[in-house]
């Protein structure tokens, strides 16, 4: 009887293990390649309830839905891509977290790009107009100007 | 004269930056457009809610213009919204429910508590229509005209003023 307390007392620490177990989705896949893309796949695809959240990542239901239809998906032998068209044929764009190369979306890929040029052409010209101007030799005003400040300073 | 103005570049380009970033902050990100906009009302095959032996499609939105509200009894919101929707079809406007993720019993009690404006409830137990909507949360209203086209779309809450403010607007715009 002494013995059995502590025995029924460790196996008590085994119970929140349980609870976790029912918190984690099982599932099968058809080799490590498939269980690759559905990683990638739920982390790339955001949760249309949540802020901001991969629906890997989120316990919205409707992140569990989503997981289940990328699955079924996956089983059902589709491409990566006509998984990410099923999603945003009815959640919209919103749930690409990597949105795509498109006439909408040229502006938020080109704008980075575009500043970046828009900065070497600034430095370019700077440098340029400040080589210019320390090339230049003193007028004979400057000169006597020079000496002047110079000497000054000597005297002193 | 001119390098003076090129200096201020900088303070002009951060200027219209804070006032763009500045208009961010009042978005409400869950107010954007349903993918679904001018799309035709997905296909779907269920029961209704009150009679199981009852099958529809999507035909059933065809023929005039209909507002599709995706409720379920466990959602808060969709009780608050219960007057709203009972006034517009006092009104005239033709409801047709989504009973979304809910079991018979309780969807059948909450019409009954709150009151039915709906001619009939697509029975969803598994969200399938829903997800084909692009519904991530209840309430979601959808206007569907009368060639079953998806023509305004309702994130959440209706409220008492958005009856005549909005819905009813949109209904009339897509009834001729």
């Amino acid at each position: 009887m002494a013995r059995l307390i502590p025995t029924a007392l460790l196996l008590l620490l085994l119970l929140p293990g349980l609870a976790l177990a029912g918190g984690i989705e099982v599932r099968e896949f058809d080799g490590p390649v498939m269980e690759r893309r559905y990683a990638e796949l739920t982390a790339t695809l955001r949760c249309p309830k949540c802020q901001n959240q991969a629906i890997d990542d989120s316990d919205s239901p409707i992140a569990g839905d989503m997981r289940d239809r990328v699955y079924a998906l996956l089983q059902d032998g589709r491409s990566d891509k006509e998984i990410l068209d099923f999603m945003v044929n009815r959640f919209g764009d919103y749930v690409l977290y990597n949105p795509r190369l498109e006439g909408r979306t040229l502006l938020l890929w080109g704008l980075p790009a575009a500043l970046v040029l828009l900065g070497l052409v600034g430095v370019g010209l700077l440098v340029r107009s400040r080589r210019n101007t320390s090339a230049r030799a003193l007028s004979a005003e400057e000169r006597a100007r020079l000496d002047a400040l110079i000497n000054r300073e000597r005297t002193e | 004269m001119n390098r003076r103005l090129i200096l201020l570049l900088p303070l002009v380009l951060f200027l219209v930056l804070a006032v763009f970033f500045y208009q961010g902050l009042s978005l409400n990100p869950f107010q954007r457009d349903s993918a679904l906009m001018a799309e035709t009302f997905p296909a779907f095959e269920l029961t209704t809610l009150e009679d199981p032996s009852r099958t529809v499609d999507e035909s059933l939105l065809q023929g005039d213009v209909t507002l599709v509200n995706v409720w379920g009894e466990w959602c808060p919101t969709c009780k608050q919204e219960m007057p709203q929707l009972l006034e517009l079809a006092e009104r005239g406007v033709r409801l047709v429910g989504v009973d979304y993720k809910d079991t018979r019993e309780k969807g059948m009690g909450f019409l009954e508590e709150f009151g039915n404006p709906f001619e009939v409830n697509i029975f969803d137990p598994d969200g399938d229509l829903g997800f084909d909507l692009g519904v991530y949360g209840a309430p979601e209203t959808f206007l569907v005209d009368a060639d079953g086209v998806i023509r305004y779309h309702h994130t959440g809450y209706i409220k008492p003023q958005d009856v005549t403010e909005v819905i009813l607007p949109e209904v009339e715009k897509w009834r001729d």
